[in-house]
């Protein structure tokens, strides 16, 4: 059995797609009552197939997995009871208003029509749409509509709340404004959070924890503080004009922890990078190299990405599909 | 704001959930008056120019006649029995319009035993009604791709809201439309000239929107089972091309079964809409012939339950996919 606090069990959990594509692959985790935690990876990396099983509208090919307590495959209903959904897409009804379509979530909870009044009237007041709630949805703009899908997903009153890419398509205000939506909420209600996001800004300043996942598979878990700390130190990159290899030269400078040739481009950890950087310009040039390019970061989540993955998260390649849904989504974002 | 962390005591009926699917299908076209526009004139276009066109009573009335002369016959005295003297005239017009009126008979004879009635607007006029209720259901059932590609049905999945009153809440919303538009039809008829059976009262509506509901349930549980399924936007829509014309010409929307190649009386008979034709043909223009309505009740009975069946299957496995 799980711990009292853990809200979210995941153990094994696998999809795999026509007996060939493995969209999730034995993936487990837990979610602690209370926090905000976040799936982060790039499109494609089986984000959104994980939170499609968790909130029962998929079928796990294998692995098991349980929401407060209740198992999504043999209590798929009561887990849609205390679940609150806000879909990455705008899944509003453009031809309704606001108010219509936040009545019409609570119809399908059968929440009784003067409870739900009083809450849609309460929700639009804390997404900020009171204005516009008898307007219909097709003159709202992305943030608006972002707003009102998160009003729907709050209307049972949720315990867990599951945000697929809750800022997707939105410009950096906007992003930002609902960022300080979802952090209320957890403030508020000490609702638990689980969110999907390939924005790495994003899942640094809302998560307690994250998941990193990459082709279907957790490959670290942690908070985004420790995840950068385990690195051990600052990235230093540097380019040389010479072919030859130095990765053996720089990793016989002090305080350099760690060394590697990405086609003639050297990813180098070192602690007090600050300090050591000069060091290993001086070695080099010492042996007759010339450094063309250098550049210090101390480490982001996306120099985590790196480590596990090899690859930085924003050169992830995406698939077609992805970037047709992104780009459909975008269009819609942008309208109005 | 209470807090947010008892548990959602609130149960969802099945009732609630439909009707509140329904009713927002409802109110996307209710609130779109160019849409109940076309929902109108849609059939009056059909209806008006079709049913008035092939006007099928002209070619039996005396008027297709009106371009024959015949000329004055003349015989001669001696060989009439017993023979007299001089000739006997019988005038060109007296034969003509002896001619026509005997046409005219007959015609009404031909169009009585092959319609059912003697005027061909009315015969088709019902018809139309037929062919409406197959466009509006499945081009209806056709909008879960849409609620599929705009991630609505993903998020009403996610709900407690029944399944079934998903998939239903399609079913109704087709049939509302077909039902509303029936009426719309049949009114518009009655004022370009149908005419009724003294049969009729407006207590028969109930009966033809009860028909409407058979035929519209089984076609539209089929087709979304299909729509959801279908990856592509186009594919509907390619089936309803595909099955419209079949479904619309083999039966007795435009004319007679008993009229046709005896291949195509087999299709005919177990069309669906041959039987939904007649049952709204009986309700209104025919003298109401209880026992041919009950087999067409019967008969549609058999089809809704059989097709719902396999419709809900098929949605439901995908829907808990």
């Amino acid at each position: 059995m799980s711990g009292k606090d853990e809200v979210i069990v995941a153990e094994g959990l696998t999809k795999v797609f026509n007996k060939s594509l493995v969209a999730v692959n034995h993936v487990s985790f837990s979610v602690k009552s209370g926090e905000i935690f976040g799936f982060l990876g790039p499109n494609g990396a089986g984000k959104t197939t994980t939170i499609s099983m968790l909130i029962t509208i998929l079928r796990p090919t294998e692995g098991r997995a349980s929401v407060l307590g209740y198992d999504i495959l043999k209590e798929a209903n009561e887990v849609r009871k205390v679940i609150g959904v806000v879909p990455q897409e705008y899944t509003a009804d453009e031809d309704l208003t606001g108010y219509e379509n936040i009545m019409l979530c609570a119809d399908m909870y059968g929440i009784p029509r003067e409870v739900a009044k009083k809450r849609a009237l309460e929700l639009l007041e804390l997404v900020e749409l009171t204005r516009f709630k008898d307007k219909r949805v097709e003159t709202y703009s992305g943030g608006m509509r972002r707003r009102l899908e998160l009003a729907c997903g709050l209307i049972n009153r949720p315990r867990v709340l599951f945000l697929d890419e809750p800022t997707l398509g939105l410009d950096v205000q906007t992003r930002t404004a609902t960022w300080n939506y979802i952090r209320k909420l957890k403030e508020e209600y000490g609702m638990t959070i689980f969110m999907t996001t390939h924005y790495l800004e994003e899942a640094d300043a809302l998560c307690d924890r994250i998941a990193i996942i990459d082709h279907g598979k957790i490959i670290a878990i942690g908070a985004p503080k420790d995840l950068k700390e385990s690195l051990g130190g600052d990235i230093i990159t540097i380019s040389i004009k010479e072919g030859a290899d130095v990765s053996n030269l720089i990793r016989s400078v002090e305080n350099v922890k760690d060394v590697r040739n990405e086609n003639g481009s050297y990813r180098i950890k070192a602690e007090h990078g600050e300090v050591t950087a000069p060091l290993i310009i001086e070695a080099l040039r010492k042996n007759g190299y010339t450094v063309t390019k250098l550049s210090l970061t101390e480490p982001t989540l996306n120099e985590v990405y790196l480590e596990y993955t090899g690859r930085a998260l924003r050169d992830s390649e995406e698939t077609k599909e992805a970037i047709m849904m992104q780009r459909m989504i975008l269009r819609r974002a942008r309208g109005g | 704001m209470s807090g947010m962390n008892g548990t959602n005591e609130y149960y969802p009926s099945l009732l609630r959930g439909l009707w509140a699917l329904t009713v927002r299908e409802l109110k996307k076209w209710l609130k779109d008056p160019v849409m109940v526009l076309m929902l109108v004139l849609q059939p009056l276009i059909w209806m008006g120019l079709l049913g008035k066109s092939m006007n099928i009573n002209a070619i039996f009335s005396a008027g297709s006649l009106s371009g024959v002369t015949i000329p004055d016959i003349y015989i001669p005295g001696s060989y009439l029995i017993p023979p007299v003297s001089g000739t006997l005239v019988i005038p060109g017009s007296f034969i003509t319009q002896q001619l026509q009126q005997a046409f005219s008979d007959l015609g009404a004879k031909v169009m009585q035993s092959a319609f059912g009635v003697t005027d061909y607007f009315s015969y088709m006029a019902v018809g139309i009604v037929s062919m409406i209720v197959v466009m509006t259901t499945m081009f209806s059932g056709m909008s879960i791709v849409w609620d599929r590609r705009l991630g609505f049905l993903n998020k009403v999945m996610s709900t407690p809201v029944s399944r079934a009153a998903i998939i239903f809440s399609k079913v109704l919303n087709g049939t509302l439309r077909a039902i509303f538009q029936a009426t719309v039809i049949l009114a518009l008829a009655y004022l370009l000239g149908l005419q009724l059976s003294p049969t009729f009262t407006l207590l028969n509506l109930l009966g033809i929107y009860a028909a409407i509901f058979l035929v519209g349930a089984g076609l539209s549980s089929v087709f979304i089972a299909f729509s959801l399924r279908s990856t592509r936007m186009e594919r509907p829509m390619q089936i309803i091309n595909l099955v419209m014309m079949p479904l619309m010409f083999a039966s007795n929307i435009f004319f007679p079964i008993s009229l046709m190649p005896e291949w195509m009386q087999v299709v005919a008979k177990v069309n669906p809409l041959s039987h939904l034709t007649d049952a709204v043909r009986q309700l209104t223009i025919l003298p109401l012939d209880g026992t041919a309505l009950m087999l067409d009740f019967v008969y549609l009975g058999i089809f809704a339950s059989v097709l719902s069946a396999i419709g809900i299957v098929l949605s439901w496995k995908y829907l808990t996919k």
